[in-house]
């Protein structure tokens, strides 16, 4: 379940994605089923710090229980308060539960708002099989306008 | 497992919420603790003139849906979470079902705060009457305990978590239709604390799930695999006709069905297993899915709106106080 996604995949066109998954792993599973490059922003304080050298589009998921704070995992934004790496951020896509109501996906509209990049996708759980042909087709067409 | 719950009936070890075998049991025991709620806290009374504006037959309808899911929550506070506490492999998680078992009792005692605010001891009894000779009701009902009963742990959780994420849907359609016609918005504040707390159950029930599972042989996973399809189907056949006999006289029967596709998929995801239903049948009315979550129906995400309207800016510096709000 913790292995990393479909890193051997040939590198897209202008840039890759970053991801955080919990231990329930709905995300990976997601990024999983894109097969695009990806690389996993660590669980766990011990493990290497991840720092990129390429322009990525993050996928989080939302924690928490519909308030604002901790919506962003503590994960995420350590990546984020990092700079360069907040540096390279071109958009972001969002996991949630539209059961948690105005909190839906609220992660990926706070790191929107924080990081200046567009909202690119919303998508609950694991995502749906249209929701995975529908996140290919947007990140490819996403890193062609971004060329 | 039958081992394990033999030795805790043998021992019980005091609980120690410093020494986690997996964080997820305090991560979901905080969640459901800092969302806890009591239905006194809704002012339910304000929905006193509102109820008097709708039809006798939604009047009807509208306790008969209640009374359904009260059965649901009975159902789950006393037999459906308890039975999964002798399944449990850490402390911790029992201690998540316990609580998750009393919120279902808070649920289920919520419906009948409404019933007292607003109806009739009568219609109140009528329809308490009707839930014990609907068939479907009564079948529903049938295929959860059953499996309630089973061997395998494993079966257990597949039933719980289509309970959660699942079966109410039907009933909670009616609230949140409700919602956005500006009806009975108290009470649909209400339904929303009910049903985020279903998706907090419905999402660790299913990660205890897919952590036994993976444990579990090839064959046996993909015995499990195919029997929670199946209960599906079962589940979702009844489903459908619940929902013809509950909603044909208003004429919503085609839009809950689409709600119960698009739940059903949810539930599916959250045992981890892959959406059975293409977004052709689960496309719900969007003022019903705006009364669930009031940003879900903007069609405002860069991939699938129009997107010109984003202007990418340049990325300001953050710190940790940054993101505590």
């Amino acid at each position: 379940m913790n292995q990393p996604a479909a890193l051997d995949t040939e590198p897209a066109a202008g840039g890759e994605l970053v991801y955080f998954s919990t231990r329930s792993g709905n995300t990976h599973r997601f990024v999983e089923k894109l097969g695009l490059p990806a690389q996993r922003i660590p669980l766990n304080r011990d493990e290497p710090f991840l720092r990129v050298d390429s322009p990525y589009i993050l996928i989080t998921p939302t924690y928490g229980n519909g308030h604002l704070k901790g919506a962003v995992p503590g994960q995420v934004i350590r990546f984020l308060n990092d700079e360069h790496n907040r540096g390279l951020i071109r958009g972001v896509i969002a996991a949630g539960n539209t059961n948690f109501g105005a909190a839906f996906c609220l992660a990926g509209r706070i790191i929107a708002e924080k990081c200046q990049v567009p909202l690119l996708y919303r998508f609950e759980l694991l995502g749906t099989p249209d929701d995975v042909a529908e996140v290919r087709k947007g990140v490819e067409e996403f890193w062609k306008q971004q060329a | 497992m039958t081992a394990t719950a033999a030795k805790r009936l043998s021992r019980i070890n005091a609980i120690n919420w410093n020494r986690l075998q997996d964080d997820k049991d305090l991560e979901v025991w905080n969640r459901l603790t800092s969302n806890f709620w009591l239905p006194e806290k809704v002012p339910l009374s304000n929905d006193i003139p509102s109820w008097n504006t709708l039809t006798e037959q939604e009047q009807q309808l509208t306790i008969r849906v209640f009374t359904g899911l009260t059965l649901l929550d009975t159902i789950q506070g006393s037999v459906g979470a308890p039975v999964l506490i002798e399944d449990a492999v850490t402390p911790h998680e029992e201690a998540v079902y316990t609580n998750i078992a009393f919120m279902e009792s808070v649920h289920a005692r919520s419906y009948s705060s409404i019933f007292s605010t607003l109806c009739t001891t009568r219609d109140v009894d009528d329809a308490f009457r009707w839930s014990e000779e609907n068939p479907m009701l009564q079948a529903k009902a049938d295929l959860i305990l059953d499996r309630y009963r089973a061997e395998d742990p494993l079966m257990r959780k597949v039933a719980s978590v289509f309970l959660e994420s699942f079966l109410f849907y039907s009933g909670f359609y009616l609230p949140m239709y409700w919602s956005s016609h500006a009806k009975l918005t108290n009470t649909a504040d209400l339904i929303r604390l009910i049903i985020r707390d279903e998706a907090v159950h419905g999402y660790y029930i299913g990660y205890k799930f897919q952590q036994a599972l993976a444990e579990t042989s090839p064959a046996h996973q993909e015995e499990v695999k195919m029997y929670a399809y199946e209960l599906l189907h079962e589940l979702y056949d009844n489903e459908v006709k619940y929902t013809e006999s509950l909603y044909d006289g208003v004429g919503l029967t085609e839009d809950v069905k689409k709600f119960l596709h698009y739940n059903a998929n949810k539930a599916l995801m959250n045992l981890g297993f892959e959406a059975l239903f293409p977004n052709s049948v689960t496309d719900v009315d969007p003022t019903i899915l705006a009364a669930l979550s009031p940003s879900a129906d903007e069609n405002h995400d860069f991939f699938s709106g129009s997107g010109s309207s984003y202007v990418i800016g340049k990325a300001v510096a953050t710190e940790d106080e940054d993101w505590a709000f």
